[in-house]
């Protein structure tokens, strides 16, 4: 029997490895793409506890992750085409006028 | 107002437990697998695409925990919208960029492998304390009917927060317009300019598409000249960048003799020799360099 705390403990898994990966990646939509991957870790334990307490506020918080995600995802890809058009990079190491 | 309540019978309640077992054991280890592979490919496009694999295995997760809408939703939004934004993006970026492997940071990477065991074992221990109970049993206002339920909730409790979300999405499109809009600095190149500019370029013709006179008009196959050497400007540099392209350039495309030879005995010698297996197809006599770059300026 597959119980909630099963699907929070694979949430977690996936919400490390997508932290390791925005840590360790140096391309900047690969970046976002782990975001992304921490985003729907964090969904699956809010669909999991909706599930654990019998009641559907849980869906509706991951239904506005959900909406909010795909808004971030949108304005970043812009911001990461106007820096692309400007460096003709897209790795976060070039983007480096404001390090010192 | 009996199709909300089969959708949901279907995928969870009716499903028999061995089978919700089977298939979270089955989902769980290819969503990490995947989502491990996406941390360590090197390549843009495959980390999307393995991103795609756990956001669509999550999917068939939320519908065994009895959240058909939200599996719907994170398919056609998640899978099909938000991904297929970051392939259009990395087409634009330039698909055949790897990350380097190497360590701006020092001890990065090492750095990063402890942070992430870290919060591993912190999330672990604060959901290992949270003693989490057995699931509420299978209600009607739960799972009888999904989406009446998530619209009586979206509309009645969280009515604010779904209008703020609206005034955020629209935010978010001005944004983005805002952010992707070039502003065009110089005045317009006029006609003339472009024809001069055209002719000083030293190729006024377009460059030869590929498959040109080739045995396959597929995109990798590089145009044959008329002195039947092979045009690397048909090919596009980002196709003839992959490397696993490189030796089935000179197969396939070789013509036989004769076959695709051009008719004059100087040429159909020539042909022989890209025929015989020079994969480069050029640099096999001293003067092919010179027809093949006469050939693909022309």
């Amino acid at each position: 029997m597959v119980s909630p705390s099963h699907f929070v403990a694979l949430a977690v898994i996936l919400f490390v490895i997508g932290a390791v990966g925005v840590l360790v990646r140096k391309n900047a939509i690969v970046i976002f793409m782990c975001v992304e991957l921490m985003l729907n870790a964090v969904n699956l334990a809010f669909v999991a506890f909706s599930r654990l307490h019998g009641n559907l506020d849980g869906q509706v918080i991951a239904f506005f992750v959900m909406v909010v995600a795909a808004a971030e995802v949108v304005v970043g890809l812009a911001i990461l085409t106007s820096i692309y058009r400007a460096r003709r990079s897209a790795s976060v190491d070039d983007a480096n006028l404001l390090k010192y | 107002m009996s199709h909300p309540a089969v959708v949901p019978t279907v995928l969870a309640v009716g499903m028999a437990e061995e089978t919700q077992t089977l298939a979270f054991w089955i989902l769980a280890v290819v969503s990490v697998a995947a989502g491990l592979a996406m941390v360590l490919a090197r390549r843009a496009v495959h980390c999307a695409m393995l991103l795609a694999v756990v956001m669509l295995s999550l999917a068939v997760m939320y519908a065994l925990l009895g959240a058909p809408f939200l599996a719907f939703v994170q398919v056609i939004v998640y899978t099909g919208a938000v991904l297929m934004l970051f392939l259009f993006v990395l087409m634009i970026v330039g698909v055949n960029s790897r990350d380097s492997l190497v360590e701006t940071i020092k001890g990065q990477r090492l750095a990063a492998a402890v942070v992430g065991i870290a919060m591993l074992v912190l999330l672990t221990l604060i959901i290992g304390h949270a003693a989490i109970g057995p699931q509420a049993a299978f209600s009607a206002s739960y799972n009888g009917s999904n989406v009446t339920g998530l619209a009586q909730l979206i509309f009645t409790t969280y009515v604010f927060p779904f209008e703020v979300t609206s005034a955020l999405l629209i935010t978010a499109a001005l944004g983005a317009m805002v952010l992707a809009h070039r502003e065009r600095t110089g005045p317009r190149p006029t006609q003339r300019e472009l024809a001069r500019r055209r002719i000083e370029s030293g190729r006024p013709s377009p460059l030869p598409g590929p498959g040109t006179y080739a045995r396959h008009n597929a995109v990798d196959m590089p145009a044959l000249l008329p002195d039947g050497s092979q045009s690397r400007l048909s090919v596009s540099p980002v196709i003839s960048g992959r490397e696993e392209l490189e030796p089935r350039e000179g197969g396939p495309v070789s013509p036989g003799p004769g076959e695709i030879a051009p008719p004059d005995s100087d040429g159909n010698g020539n042909g022989n020799g890209n025929g015989n297996g020079h994969p480069d197809g050029n640099g096999s006599s001293g003067d092919q360099p010179e027809q093949e770059h006469e050939g693909a300026r022309w």
